[in-house]
């Protein structure tokens, strides 16, 4: 286990240390923020001031190190736009970013394993088979233009629920949330959802295969035999066996929620991390691109970390790698 | 796929590739999807000779006929069958030249990144040791990451433009063809034919080539299908996003996107019709994807 962690922390190291790198001479490469970020009106003292204060005049290598030895330090630069540290703004956003993912994750639980394990008892009925087309679709169906669709279903012609935005917020322990007040919950809703669809997806095959094959083992059979409840057999005998890889899955698509919100809070106008990322690209913020990219880096290694130890805690067979002595 | 070799034509010869067709046209759903999917690949390779209007000619454009809803015809009496849009396009004809760039896109990127992968994997299974762990290691850590977020770095590093695309999805597929091959590989080579091949001595070039790679493409030509229309969405979501091909080469997706504020004022159809059509498209390479999975997969097969 031990071995194992160590591993993997050194591994993450190396990671984040070519990401670095990688994203860095790229973008620092490609594009001139001169050009964007300065005036076209401002005369050459105030561009070459302009161009110190964002040390864009000394040579790549040089602007690399100091980056370097300020990102250890937690300090990835100014925003060019905003003129806040970069790390700050891409945090800011942060808790917008994960509520939409975690309202999306539950909706995806809620309503795909009842989906799935329905699918799963009868995969020859009508409503299985109905499920599963409804699976593909959703897989077939790209996240953004289902997100116009609800835009244009239940923001536009309906005018029930609210097209963009966060609405009210209420700060809990400093950090602004939008689930908690009535008119924030009502603007979550089409974006979670949106995010969701590819998800619910996902956890209806899952799900449906599982139940599939725990239906068929001897311990299911054996339940029956006892005489016990099919709501008993269904909720604690099957659908205990097929969540560790439901809760595996999950937990590794956590991340790719993250990154997936990039493109709907780009369509719900959602003040979240990925908007701010898009934003940032389009605008050449340089420091706010390499912020968000480290960050969500960062996040990942942690996110996938968590899952192998939680996998390996839930199923007692699953053994870690680094542990072949 | 319908390339049969002359000698399969022999009768009660069952060549996999006839015994393939076959159980493939069992599924209905699939013929339909592989129908479409022809018809689509077709109508965007012949989009000059079948679209009513060159839609990058500008100078055939009329801002009078613009944001025409669909089925409206022109002064002239030119029917805008799908509308138009802001500049006074025939929506039509820019979804069929949009088809171009999407197909262009998801094919050649995926056609890369299985050569690649087929290369890498195959090294991978057949050199092992150290050298085949290195390798799986970079493809772990890749798959560890979305394809989305590694496309939005590579872009946000390289800039617009078709070729960049291209570049991107390539780089963000290669390692999915590394993982199948390799792990197909190292399944195919423990097999008796290939025992029987270096029995007779034959040089390694040759069993690689002839025996064991066509053995391993089964699992692979599961996978680049499922990943065509994995490409074509991502390429659509990168120049919705803004980071993908440049206005000039417009894609469905980019389409989708210069329509999305004309539809909060109620005109739908120009994001609505290359969003169905990008629907489609996919749809139907799913499904023929599914099928040939059911087709393809040796626990299945009886």
């Amino acid at each position: 286990m031990l071995v194992f962690l160590i591993r993997r922390i050194a591994q993450s190291a190396i990671v984040v240390a070519i990401m670095s790198v990688l994203v860095f001479t790229g973008i620092f490469a490609i594009g001139n923020p001169i050009d964007v970020l300065i005036s076209p009106e401002a005369d050459e003292a105030e561009r070459a001031a302009a161009i110190a204060r964002l040390g864009l005049d000394l040579p790549m290598h040089e602007q690399f190190l100091a980056f370097a030895r300020n990102a250890l330090a937690g300090d990835l630069g100014i925003s060019f736009v905003h003129g806040v540290p970069a790390v700050q703004l891409v945090l800011e956003r942060f808790p917008a970013t994960l509520e939409l993912a975690l309202l999306a994750m539950t909706i995806a639980v809620l309503t795909g394993i009842p989906l799935g394990v329905w699918a799963g008892l009868r995969p020859d009925s009508k409503a299985g088979k109905i499920i599963m087309a409804g699976s593909i679709l959703g897989f077939s169906l790209p996240t953004f233009w289902v997100g116009m669709l609800l835009i244009m279903a239940f923001a536009v012609s309906l005018g029930w629920l609210p097209a963009s935005g966060r609405g009210e917020t209420v700060e809990v322990l400093g950090v602004p949330f939008s689930f908690l007040t009535a008119n924030g919950l009502k603007h979550m809703i089409l974006p979670a959802l949106n995010l969701a669809l590819f998800k619910v997806s996902l956890v209806i095959r899952l799900a449906r295969a599982g139940t599939r094959e725990v239906a068929l083992q001897d311990y299911v059979r054996f339940a029956r035999a006892k005489g016990l409840s099919p709501a008993r057999i269904v909720g604690v005998h099957i659908l205990k066996n097929i969540m560790i890889p439901v809760v595996t899955v999950l937990g590794l698509e956590f991340g790719s929620v993250i990154a997936f919100s990039v493109v709907t809070e780009t369509v719900f106008a959602w003040p979240g991390m990925g908007k701010l990322l898009i934003d940032s690209i389009l605008l050449l913020d340089r420091p706010v691109v390499v912020a968000y990219l480290l960050v969500t880096v960062l996040l990942f290694i942690v996110i996938n970390l968590v899952v192998d130890l939680l996998y390996s805690l839930l199923d007692p067979r699953i053994r870690l790698g680094g542990a072949k002595a | 796929m319908t390339a049969a070799s002359p000698v399969a034509a022999a009768p009660r010869v069952q060549t996999p590739l006839k015994r393939f067709v076959v159980e493939f046209l069992d599924s209905r759903v699939a013929v339909l999807g592989l129908a479409l999917l022809v018809l689509i690949v077709s109508s965007a390779l012949f989009a000059p000779l079948i679209a009513p209007q060159d839609p990058y000619d500008l100078s055939k454009l009329d801002i009078m006929n613009g944001m025409l809803p669909p089925g409206s015809a022109d002064m002239d009496g030119n029917v805008f069958w799908l509308g138009s849009d802001e500049q006074g396009r025939d929506l039509m004809s820019a979804i069929l030249y949009g088809l171009r760039t999407s197909l262009l896109v998801g094919f050649s990127s995926t056609a890369v990144a299985l050569a690649i992968g087929l290369v890498v994997g195959m090294i991978a299974a057949y050199a092992g040791g150290s050298l085949d762990a290195a390798i799986m290691r970079l493809v772990d850590i890749q798959l560890s990451f979305p394809a989305i977020l590694i496309a939005l770095i590579l872009l946000a590093v390289l800039g617009k433009g078709v070729d960049k695309v291209i570049i991107a999805l390539t780089a963000v597929q290669w390692a999915y063809y590394a993982r199948t091959v390799r792990s197909a590989a190292l399944v195919e080579r423990r097999k008796e034919y290939v025992e029987a091949a270096q029995c007779l001595a034959l040089p390694k070039q040759r069993i690689v080539l002839r025996h064991l790679l066509p053995n391993c493409l089964p699992p692979l030509i599961v996978v680049a299908t499922v990943q065509v229309a994995h490409a074509i969405t991502l390429e659509a979501t990168l120049s919705f996003l803004g980071v993908g091909v440049p206005v000039t080469e417009p894609s469905l997706g980019m389409l989708i996107a210069s329509g999305f504020s004309y539809m909060l004022s109620g005109e739908f159809w120009v994001s609505l019709f290359p969003g169905l059509a990008l629907l489609v498209t996919i749809v139907s390479i799913n499904l023929v994807g599914d099928q040939m999975r059911d087709v393809l997969n040796p626990r299945l097969q009886h």
